[in-house]
């Protein structure tokens, strides 16, 4: 109890003790503010952060290193005199005419260790694109063609990322001279990576493309899309405008709300049983991806379509019973076709999300190593997002950088497709 | 023909008894004076028809399809003669993977014994047979269905109702798609789940404190007995999610509260759909991220502070699922906060409170049921994450607390369990899927009580 003072004493100095409580409320106040912004910087830093390093580890995934040789396809190295002949050219020397054409530039090297480092210049693949070449063009046997190789990892690896710390050089000390030397000339050269869009997946980095999991990811999203679309709308209808309200209503309903929140591996589980083991699907396929993504992707496709269909008004439906059109010709007819737009919102969103999925086709085996581009349905195949984890996990340095580069191809492919979801809704949405 | 093939068949035939009902019933019509003394407009029989000549072709090539592979492969390996009869499942599969790449002209017969070769004339010619079976049954279906109801074209029968009537029904089919898919994800852990325990008691999977699945692949060898128990991966998975929504849920409710009360409309505009971006990123592209950026620094960052840290450590993979489930907590606890009815809002700064005021002691404990919803949500979410675990957790499962110790996730395991070459019922397939029936059940438990949670507190303001 503090002592009582005068009246004009003690209205001071409440004044003075509201004026201090509000002094800390204020600052309270301010710093509550502090911590809002602090939490929103922290998420949008990592945004930024995740992009900036997918960026800067991946845009060299899209320049390739190339070797450009005047190469004498000379008929007596290669031990072969008849190019159409199957036979020799499967024992012929193909390697000799491309170390040839290097020593053009280093006349002194000419030990054989020398030859081998000489060798390892160009890709492993250089031996069979001269193979390829000759096999061909059969007439070229005896002539000097300018030839593009792409050049070793090493090499690549030395071009780009030369005092990077990420990267440890494995060239020796002469091929770094050569390769400097080469640059100088010319005859190593960088430019854009068109392999990386032409090719399926290789052992070489500098031979590995994305191709076949685009492919592979457009046969997988179409057989989604073709089985989820239609359920997921037919769904929707029959819950929002028919379903009768008993208990087998409710437990779809309840269904339908967990299947959206199962993680994604366990419908992973549900395709290696069902589809591959009771059905003896095979694995790998598309086919099996497909309808694995969408038994994923349905009940978002659902739970959109129904939102899309709550949101058309009743006096749509009055009108239409009004002048005589049966239930199903007021859905069909009137409601289906104002609600279509919140569909394929939902739709496109539900698909995007499928895109980038990649454990449940782990588990079915779409992790396999394919080389070929797939060409149907049935054909083994793997899909962007798996091709990016087999990079991110691979021991050779150079797929670190196509595996940035292959999540820059994905994310516009995902920006591209939301963007669309919301110059569609922006576009045909109606507000009522 | 096979099933691609035939499907568009079918499709064709639909259309074409939808092409020929519409005429007949046009047909029908004219002598009566035109289409309105029909019982309905002559899409509807023309609908019907299509609808009887697609739905019973397409049932029967769905479940001939379904089953073929199967039933082939069980006849003839049963043709096989006593001394090739496999004794093991792995042998099994062995076998008959040699018998289809024979049949597919991939293998040299010369280089197989008789038996072996024979069966895979038999699959050849099973094959063609089931094949053309198919193709005859299919075809003959479809264009019964088609001329039945092309014939049930007349003036009295009322198309439109049955139309409506098939349709229906085919929506509510599809509709029970979702009960379908529960029971196929039910049935599928069940099954080896329970031949799983049949081999590895079940006490022994839940209380086991030693996880190391890898059987020898002969009897004799040392070490032949896995260890199955579960708890070194429950606490490794719990070690991960708590570290996520340490950094999910302050980060993601606070900006939630921010965006909700202080933002300008315009900053909220900017603001939210960059935070949905960061649920939107594919989990793979975290997980590359957490692999190759956040491990390796975290490492560097601990190595620098004197301690030591695994390249794979628990930190690493829980930060970044926690910058994932960061949209998720912020877009629930936002719709939650918006939820709060506006007349709690202005009674407390009416009575004089600050807006943090009135948001600690008034808004959030009002929504705080919604939010725990929302957190059990992505706790749930963050447990059943798989690809950031996959490359940025370890593999071996250590029983530690240390966060910057590589520990092993449930899913982790589901995933290197089933990637590569496996046999159908050794212990090692069948515990992925008894880790498979936890994680349901689990994240299923925790799914059921937030949307209860969340339903409640809904019905509460409404």
């Amino acid at each position: 109890m503090t002592k009582p003072g005068s009246h004009a004493e003690r209205e001071g100095s409440q004044a003075e003790l509201i004026r201090r409580s509000l002094k800390r409320r204020y600052r309270k106040e301010r710093r509550f503010r502090l911590y809002g912004i602090t939490a929103i910087s922290i998420a949008l830093f990592s945004l930024v952060i995740l992009f900036t390093d997918i960026i800067s580890k991946g845009y060299t995934g899209f320049i390739k290193t190339t070797v450009t040789l005047e190469v004498n396809l000379d008929g007596e190295l290669m031990y072969l005199n008849d190019a159409a002949d199957p036979e020799q050219i499967a024992m012929a020397d193909f390697q000799a005419p491309i170390i040839k054409a290097m020593q053009e530039y280093f006349p002194e090297a000419t030990s054989r260790a020398d030859m081998r480092e000489l060798s390892r210049m160009t890709g492993s693949y250089a031996s069979n694109q001269v193979r390829d070449l000759l096999k061909e063009n059969p007439d070229w046997l005896g002539t000097t063609r300018t030839i593009e190789f792409p050049a070793h990892d090493t090499v690549s690896v030395y071009v780009k990322h030369a005092g990077d710390a990420g990267y440890s050089i494995r060239l020796s000390e002469q091929q770094q001279r050569w390769t400097d030397e080469l640059l100088r000339k010319g005859v190593i050269d960088t430019g854009f990576n068109d392999v990386f869009f032409t090719n399926g997946d290789s052992r070489e980095p500098s031979n590995a493309g994305i191709l076949g999991a685009l492919i592979g990811s457009l046969l997988t999203m179409g057989i989604t899309l073709v089985i989820a679309f239609p359920v997921g709308v037919a769904a929707a209808i029959y819950l929002e405008e028919f379903a009768p309200s008993n208990r087998l209503t409710d437990f779809i309903e309840v269904n339908i709300n967990n299947l959206a929140a199962v993680p994604s591996i366990i419908f992973g589980l549900l395709g290696l049983a069902v589809f591959i083991g009771l059905f003896g699907m095979p694995r790998s396929v598309p086919v099996v991806g497909g309808l694995v993504l969408a038994l994923m992707t349905l009940p978002t496709i659902i739970i959109s379509s129904r939102a899309a269909i709550k949101s058309v008004p009743p006096s749509i439906r009055e009108a239409a019973e009004g002048i005589g059109a049966s239930k199903m010709q007021v859905v069909l007819h009137h409601v289906l076709p104002l609600a279509m737009p919140g569909m394929l919102t939902g739709s496109i969103i539900g698909m995007a999300q499928a895109l980038g999925e990649t454990a449940p086709l782990l588990l079915i085996g779409m992790v396999a190593f394919i080389v070929e581009i797939p060409d149907g349905f049935f054909s083994s195949a793997t899909v962007l997002p798996v091709q990016i984890f087999i990079w991110a996990g691979s021991a050779e340095q150079g797929f670190v950088e196509l595996a940035s580069a292959g999540i820059m191809v994905l994310l516009a492919f995902l920006i591209t497709m939301n963007a669309f979801a919301i110059w569609l809704r922006k576009r045909l949405e109606r507000r009522w | 023909m096979q099933t691609a093939d035939l499907l568009p068949l079918v499709l064709v035939l639909a259309a074409v008894a939808y092409g020929s009902a519409y005429m007949r019933s046009r047909a029908v019509a004219a002598p009566l004076g035109g289409i309105r003394n029909l019982k309905a407009l002559p899409a509807y029989y023309a609908a019907r028809a299509a609808l009887w000549c697609a739905i019973p072709a397409l049932i029967i090539l769905g479940a001939w399809a379904a089953f073929e592979g199967k039933v082939i492969q069980n006849i003839v390996m049963a043709s096989l003669p006593a001394e090739l009869t496999p004794q093991s499942a792995g042998h099994a599969s062995l076998t008959l993977s040699q018998i289809s790449n024979l049949a597919a002209g991939k293998l040299n017969p010369a280089m197989v014994p008789d038996g072996i070769s024979s069966a895979a004339v038999l699959l050849q010619e099973l094959r063609e047979q089931s094949s053309r079976f198919k193709s005859l049954l299919v075809v003959l279906i479809a264009v019964l269905g088609g001329t039945f109801a092309w014939t049930r074209v007349a003036p009295t029968i009322n198309a439109r109702k049955s139309v409506e009537r098939t349709l229906q029904r085919l929506f509510f089919v599809c509709a029970a798609v979702a009960i379908l898919t529960t029971i196929g994800i039910v049935f599928s852990v069940i099954f080896e789940t329970v031949r799983f325990f049949g081999k590895v008691p079940m006490s022994e999977f839940l209380f086991g404190t030693n996880w190391s699945p890898q059987t020898a692949l002969r009897a004799d060898q040392v070490g032949s007995e896995g260890a199955f128990g579960v708890i070194p991966l429950f606490t490794g998975t719990l070690m991960i999610s708590a570290i996520a929504m340490l950094i999910a849920v302050p980060v993601g409710l606070l900006s939630a509260v921010y965006l909700s009360e202080y933002a300008s409309p315009r900053m909220r505009s900017v603001v939210k759909p960059l935070l949905e971006m960061l649920a939107g990123v594919p989990t793979v592209v975290y997980g590359f991220f957490a692999a190759l950026t956040v491990a390796p620094f975290i490492r560097d960052l601990a190595l620098m502070l004197g301690l030591e840290a695994s390249s794979q450590s628990a930190l690493a993979a829980g930060l970044v699922m926690g910058i994932m489930i960061i949209p998720f907590v912020s877009s629930l606890s936002d719709d939650v906060i918006n939820a709060v009815p506006r007349s709690l809002r202005d009674g407390s700064l009416a009575l004089g409170a600050t807006q943090s005021e009135t948001m600690k002691n008034v808004i959030f404990p009002a929504a705080l049921p919604g939010i725990m919803g929302g957190i059990l949500l992505a706790a749930s979410r963050a447990i059943g994450e798989t690809m950031i675990v996959v490359m940025a957790a370890g593999l071996a499962a250590n029983l530690t607390a240390n966060p910057l110790d590589s520990v092993t996730t449930v899913t982790v395991q589901i995933v290197t369990l089933l990637t590569g070459d496996q046999e159908f019922d050794s212990a090692k397939t069948l515990a992925a899927f008894a880790l498979g029936m936890m994680l349901f059940i689990v994240t299923l438990l925790l799914n059921v009580i937030a949307l209860k949670v969340v339903r409640k507190y809904r019905e509460q303001y409404d």
